[in-house]
Protein backbone atom coordinates (compact mmCIF):
# COMPACT_ATOMS: atom_id res chain seq x y z
CA UNK A 1 0.00 0.00 0.00
CA UNK A 2 3.05 2.17 1.33
CA UNK A 3 4.85 1.82 -2.37
CA UNK A 4 1.63 2.14 -4.10
CA UNK A 5 1.02 5.91 -2.46
CA UNK A 6 4.70 7.05 -3.36
CA UNK A 7 4.45 5.60 -6.42
CA UNK A 8 1.32 8.00 -6.96
CA UNK A 9 2.50 10.55 -5.79
CA UNK A 10 5.79 10.14 -7.67
CA UNK A 11 4.16 10.25 -10.91
CA UNK A 12 1.66 13.58 -10.37
CA UNK A 13 5.04 15.55 -9.11
CA UNK A 14 6.77 13.93 -12.46
CA UNK A 15 3.67 15.32 -14.27
CA UNK A 16 3.62 18.32 -12.50
CA UNK A 17 7.21 19.10 -13.16
CA UNK A 18 6.66 18.16 -17.22
CA UNK A 19 3.83 20.22 -17.27
CA UNK A 20 5.46 23.35 -15.69
CA UNK A 21 8.75 22.74 -17.84
CA UNK A 22 6.03 22.65 -21.01
CA UNK A 23 4.66 25.40 -19.60
CA UNK A 24 8.05 27.24 -19.53
CA UNK A 25 8.64 26.18 -22.93
CA UNK A 26 4.89 27.06 -25.00
CA UNK A 27 5.60 30.77 -23.51
CA UNK A 28 9.25 30.86 -24.15
CA UNK A 29 8.39 30.38 -27.02
CA UNK A 30 5.55 32.58 -27.18
CA UNK A 31 7.96 35.43 -26.23
CA UNK A 32 10.35 34.35 -28.55
CA UNK A 33 7.72 35.13 -31.56
CA UNK A 34 7.36 38.79 -30.63
CA UNK A 35 10.82 39.72 -30.33
CA UNK A 36 13.03 41.45 -33.45
CA UNK A 37 15.99 39.90 -34.04
CA UNK A 38 18.15 42.67 -34.45
CA UNK A 39 21.05 41.46 -36.68
CA UNK A 40 18.67 39.64 -38.83
CA UNK A 41 15.77 42.05 -40.51
CA UNK A 42 12.63 40.50 -41.13
CA UNK A 43 12.82 37.96 -38.48
CA UNK A 44 11.87 37.01 -35.15
CA UNK A 45 14.54 35.33 -32.72
CA UNK A 46 12.37 32.48 -32.72
CA UNK A 47 12.90 31.98 -36.40
CA UNK A 48 16.45 33.23 -36.42
CA UNK A 49 19.49 30.89 -35.92
CA UNK A 50 21.87 33.58 -35.43
CA UNK A 51 24.28 33.78 -32.62
CA UNK A 52 22.43 37.28 -31.12
CA UNK A 53 18.95 35.40 -31.31
CA UNK A 54 20.51 31.84 -29.85
CA UNK A 55 21.49 34.29 -26.80
CA UNK A 56 18.36 36.12 -26.77
CA UNK A 57 16.25 33.00 -26.45
CA UNK A 58 18.66 31.44 -23.33
CA UNK A 59 18.06 35.15 -21.56
CA UNK A 60 14.23 34.17 -22.50
CA UNK A 61 14.21 31.06 -20.87
CA UNK A 62 16.16 32.13 -17.70
CA UNK A 63 14.18 34.59 -17.10
CA UNK A 64 11.10 32.48 -17.09
CA UNK A 65 13.05 30.52 -14.60
CA UNK A 66 13.87 33.28 -12.32
CA UNK A 67 9.77 33.48 -12.43
CA UNK A 68 9.49 36.50 -14.52
CA UNK A 69 5.62 36.27 -16.56
CA UNK A 70 5.05 37.45 -20.23
CA UNK A 71 4.94 41.10 -19.78
CA UNK A 72 8.07 41.03 -17.04
CA UNK A 73 9.78 39.77 -19.69
CA UNK A 74 9.27 42.33 -22.24
CA UNK A 75 9.54 44.94 -19.99
CA UNK A 76 13.26 43.65 -19.11
CA UNK A 77 14.11 43.46 -22.58
CA UNK A 78 12.75 46.91 -23.81
CA UNK A 79 14.79 48.16 -20.68
CA UNK A 80 17.85 46.71 -22.90
CA UNK A 81 16.85 47.36 -26.35
CA UNK A 82 13.77 49.92 -26.53
CA UNK A 83 10.76 49.56 -27.73
CA UNK A 84 11.67 48.54 -30.89
CA UNK A 85 12.39 45.23 -29.33
CA UNK A 86 9.07 43.83 -29.59
CA UNK A 87 6.97 43.49 -32.82
CA UNK A 88 3.99 44.45 -30.95
CA UNK A 89 4.22 48.20 -30.58
CA UNK A 90 3.36 49.63 -26.77
CA UNK A 91 0.33 52.32 -26.37
CA UNK A 92 1.77 55.86 -25.86
CA UNK A 93 2.30 59.30 -27.31
CA UNK A 94 4.58 58.29 -30.19
CA UNK A 95 2.29 55.63 -31.17
CA UNK A 96 -1.21 56.34 -30.38
CA UNK A 97 -1.83 57.62 -34.05
CA UNK A 98 -1.06 53.89 -35.24
CA UNK A 99 -3.14 52.52 -32.76
CA UNK A 100 -6.34 54.95 -32.95
CA UNK A 101 -5.82 55.85 -37.16
CA UNK A 102 -7.61 52.09 -37.85
CA UNK A 103 -10.16 52.35 -35.69
CA UNK A 104 -11.23 55.90 -36.45
CA UNK A 105 -11.31 54.87 -40.15
CA UNK A 106 -13.49 51.85 -39.25
CA UNK A 107 -15.61 54.29 -37.42
CA UNK A 108 -16.21 56.93 -40.21
CA UNK A 109 -16.64 54.25 -42.39
CA UNK A 110 -19.24 52.60 -40.61
CA UNK A 111 -20.94 55.85 -39.97
CA UNK A 112 -21.14 56.60 -43.41
CA UNK A 113 -22.37 53.12 -44.11
CA UNK A 114 -25.11 53.70 -42.07
CA UNK A 115 -25.96 57.30 -43.04
CA UNK A 116 -26.03 55.72 -47.07
CA UNK A 117 -28.42 53.00 -45.65
CA UNK A 118 -30.82 55.37 -43.61
CA UNK A 119 -31.10 57.70 -46.84
CA UNK A 120 -31.90 55.14 -48.96
CA UNK A 121 -34.54 53.45 -46.81
CA UNK A 122 -35.99 56.84 -46.37
CA UNK B 1 -21.33 71.21 -50.96
CA UNK B 2 -20.73 67.46 -51.05
CA UNK B 3 -17.85 68.06 -53.04
CA UNK B 4 -16.21 70.88 -51.15
CA UNK B 5 -16.48 68.84 -48.29
CA UNK B 6 -14.89 65.73 -49.93
CA UNK B 7 -12.04 68.05 -51.03
CA UNK B 8 -11.29 69.57 -47.68
CA UNK B 9 -11.44 66.21 -46.14
CA UNK B 10 -9.03 65.00 -48.80
CA UNK B 11 -6.61 67.75 -48.89
CA UNK B 12 -6.52 67.26 -44.56
CA UNK B 13 -6.08 63.63 -45.15
CA UNK B 14 -3.46 64.65 -47.95
CA UNK B 15 -1.33 67.41 -45.37
CA UNK B 16 -1.59 65.25 -42.10
CA UNK B 17 0.45 62.27 -44.47
CA UNK B 18 2.81 64.89 -45.76
CA UNK B 19 3.36 65.88 -41.68
CA UNK B 20 3.76 62.10 -40.92
CA UNK B 21 6.33 61.42 -43.84
CA UNK B 22 8.23 64.69 -43.44
CA UNK B 23 8.99 63.85 -39.73
CA UNK B 24 9.79 60.23 -40.69
CA UNK B 25 12.58 61.79 -42.77
CA UNK B 26 14.61 62.47 -39.86
CA UNK B 27 14.17 59.76 -37.71
CA UNK B 28 16.83 57.63 -38.07
CA UNK B 29 15.91 54.09 -39.22
CA UNK B 30 19.23 52.39 -37.53
CA UNK B 31 18.95 51.08 -34.37
CA UNK B 32 20.65 53.20 -31.63
CA UNK B 33 21.67 51.54 -28.79
CA UNK B 34 20.65 54.61 -26.42
CA UNK B 35 19.00 52.88 -23.89
CA UNK B 36 22.13 51.53 -21.80
CA UNK B 37 23.10 55.04 -21.79
CA UNK B 38 23.69 55.97 -18.27
CA UNK B 39 22.83 53.19 -16.43
CA UNK B 40 25.02 51.10 -14.42
CA UNK B 41 26.25 48.05 -15.33
CA UNK B 42 25.14 45.14 -14.67
CA UNK B 43 25.86 42.33 -11.83
CA UNK B 44 27.76 39.20 -13.47
CA UNK B 45 30.61 36.78 -12.78
CA UNK B 46 32.20 35.01 -15.57
CA UNK B 47 35.53 33.08 -15.87
CA UNK B 48 39.20 33.98 -16.70
CA UNK B 49 39.94 33.37 -20.38
CA UNK B 50 43.42 32.14 -19.05
CA UNK B 51 42.54 30.47 -15.12
CA UNK B 52 39.08 29.82 -15.68
CA UNK B 53 38.17 30.77 -12.59
CA UNK B 54 34.64 32.84 -11.57
CA UNK B 55 35.66 36.42 -11.70
CA UNK B 56 32.64 39.08 -10.26
CA UNK B 57 31.90 42.57 -11.83
CA UNK B 58 32.65 43.90 -8.30
CA UNK B 59 36.60 42.47 -8.66
CA UNK B 60 36.90 43.93 -11.94
CA UNK B 61 35.13 47.81 -12.17
CA UNK B 62 37.23 48.35 -9.07
CA UNK B 63 40.49 50.19 -9.19
CA UNK B 64 40.16 52.58 -12.28
CA UNK B 65 39.04 55.87 -13.17
CA UNK B 66 37.65 54.73 -16.67
CA UNK B 67 36.82 51.59 -18.07
CA UNK B 68 36.37 49.72 -21.37
CA UNK B 69 34.44 46.52 -21.62
CA UNK B 70 35.38 45.40 -24.98
CA UNK B 71 33.22 42.64 -26.67
CA UNK B 72 34.90 40.14 -29.07
CA UNK B 73 35.56 37.06 -30.66
CA UNK B 74 37.97 35.37 -32.69
CA UNK B 75 35.51 34.32 -35.37
CA UNK B 76 34.86 37.99 -35.53
CA UNK B 77 36.67 39.74 -38.51
CA UNK B 78 35.93 43.49 -37.40
CA UNK B 79 37.50 42.45 -34.14
CA UNK B 80 40.43 42.55 -35.85
CA UNK B 81 40.16 46.20 -37.54
CA UNK B 82 39.68 47.38 -34.17
CA UNK B 83 42.60 45.39 -32.58
CA UNK B 84 44.86 47.83 -33.05
CA UNK B 85 43.05 50.62 -31.69
CA UNK B 86 42.63 48.88 -28.55
CA UNK B 87 46.83 48.24 -28.26
CA UNK B 88 46.61 52.15 -28.62
CA UNK B 89 44.22 52.63 -25.97
CA UNK B 90 45.95 50.34 -23.63
CA UNK B 91 48.81 52.97 -23.14
CA UNK B 92 46.92 55.47 -21.44
CA UNK B 93 47.10 54.83 -18.15
CA UNK B 94 43.62 56.00 -16.80
CA UNK B 95 41.38 53.04 -18.60
CA UNK B 96 41.79 49.64 -17.69
CA UNK B 97 40.13 47.47 -20.46
CA UNK B 98 38.32 44.55 -19.90
CA UNK B 99 37.50 42.01 -22.66
CA UNK B 100 34.76 40.19 -23.35
CA UNK B 101 35.03 37.18 -25.30
CA UNK B 102 31.74 36.76 -26.89
CA UNK B 103 30.72 32.50 -28.04
CA UNK B 104 33.95 31.73 -29.00
CA UNK B 105 36.22 28.64 -28.11
CA UNK B 106 39.00 29.06 -25.48
CA UNK B 107 41.85 27.50 -27.65
CA UNK B 108 41.13 29.98 -30.74
CA UNK B 109 40.86 33.05 -28.25
CA UNK B 110 43.58 32.47 -26.89
CA UNK B 111 45.49 31.80 -30.15
CA UNK B 112 43.71 35.48 -31.34
CA UNK B 113 45.71 37.39 -27.94
CA UNK B 114 49.24 35.38 -28.95
CA UNK B 115 48.66 36.83 -32.67
CA UNK B 116 47.73 40.36 -32.33
CA UNK B 117 48.32 41.31 -28.85
CA UNK B 118 46.83 41.76 -25.44
CA UNK B 119 45.70 45.14 -24.75
CA UNK B 120 43.45 43.81 -22.04
CA UNK B 121 43.80 43.81 -18.09
CA UNK B 122 41.88 41.00 -17.88
CA UNK B 123 39.61 38.84 -20.15
CA UNK B 124 36.54 36.99 -18.94
CA UNK B 125 34.08 34.71 -21.20
CA UNK B 126 30.78 34.39 -21.67
CA UNK B 127 30.53 30.61 -23.81
CA UNK B 128 26.77 31.25 -23.65
CA UNK B 129 26.17 35.20 -24.54
CA UNK B 130 23.98 35.58 -21.77
CA UNK B 131 25.59 38.27 -20.08
CA UNK B 132 26.47 40.07 -23.60
CA UNK B 133 22.60 39.93 -24.10
CA UNK B 134 22.26 41.19 -20.25
CA UNK B 135 24.63 44.01 -20.99
CA UNK B 136 22.12 44.83 -24.01
CA UNK B 137 24.50 43.86 -27.03
CA UNK B 138 23.53 42.57 -30.03
CA UNK B 139 27.20 41.59 -31.48
CA UNK B 140 30.36 41.43 -31.91
CA UNK B 141 32.56 43.74 -31.64
CA UNK B 142 30.76 46.31 -29.09
CA UNK B 143 32.94 48.86 -26.62
CA UNK B 144 31.43 50.43 -23.49
CA UNK B 145 32.89 53.16 -21.61
CA UNK B 146 32.37 52.86 -18.05
CA UNK B 147 33.30 55.19 -15.36
CA UNK B 148 34.55 54.96 -12.05
CA UNK B 149 30.59 54.93 -10.69
CA UNK B 150 30.68 51.81 -12.77
CA UNK B 151 27.87 53.87 -15.04
CA UNK B 152 28.20 52.69 -18.64
CA UNK B 153 28.74 56.44 -20.62
CA UNK B 154 29.15 55.37 -24.17
CA UNK B 155 28.83 52.70 -25.96
CA UNK B 156 30.03 51.99 -29.65
CA UNK B 157 28.20 49.26 -31.88
CA UNK B 158 30.97 47.44 -34.43
CA UNK B 159 34.75 47.92 -34.95
CA UNK B 160 36.09 51.19 -33.14
CA UNK B 161 37.72 53.38 -35.47
CA UNK B 162 39.79 56.87 -35.34
CA UNK B 163 36.79 59.03 -34.62
CA UNK B 164 35.70 56.93 -31.76
CA UNK B 165 38.89 56.95 -30.80
CA UNK B 166 39.12 60.28 -30.25
CA UNK B 167 35.57 60.82 -28.92
CA UNK B 168 37.04 58.06 -26.08
CA UNK B 169 39.69 60.34 -25.62
CA UNK B 170 38.00 63.75 -25.37
CA UNK B 171 35.55 61.31 -22.65
CA UNK B 172 38.27 60.01 -20.09
CA UNK B 173 40.33 63.76 -20.17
Amino acid sequence: MKIFTFLLIYILFSFAGVNSAEHNNNLGNKISKNVRCLICQGQSIYDSQSEFAISMKLVIDKKIEEGLNEDEVYKYLKSKYGAWITYDPEFNKKTFILWTLPILLFLLGGAIILRKLILNKF
Amino acid sequence: MKNKLVLILLIIFLIFCFIVLFKALNNNSIYSPKNVINKTIINFSLPDLYTEKNISSDEIFKDSKFYILNIWASWCMPCRDEHPLLMQLNKNSKIKIIGLNYKDSLVNAKSFINKFGNPYSLIVTDKKGIISIELGAYGVPETYIIDENKKIIKKFVGPLNNKALTEINLLIK
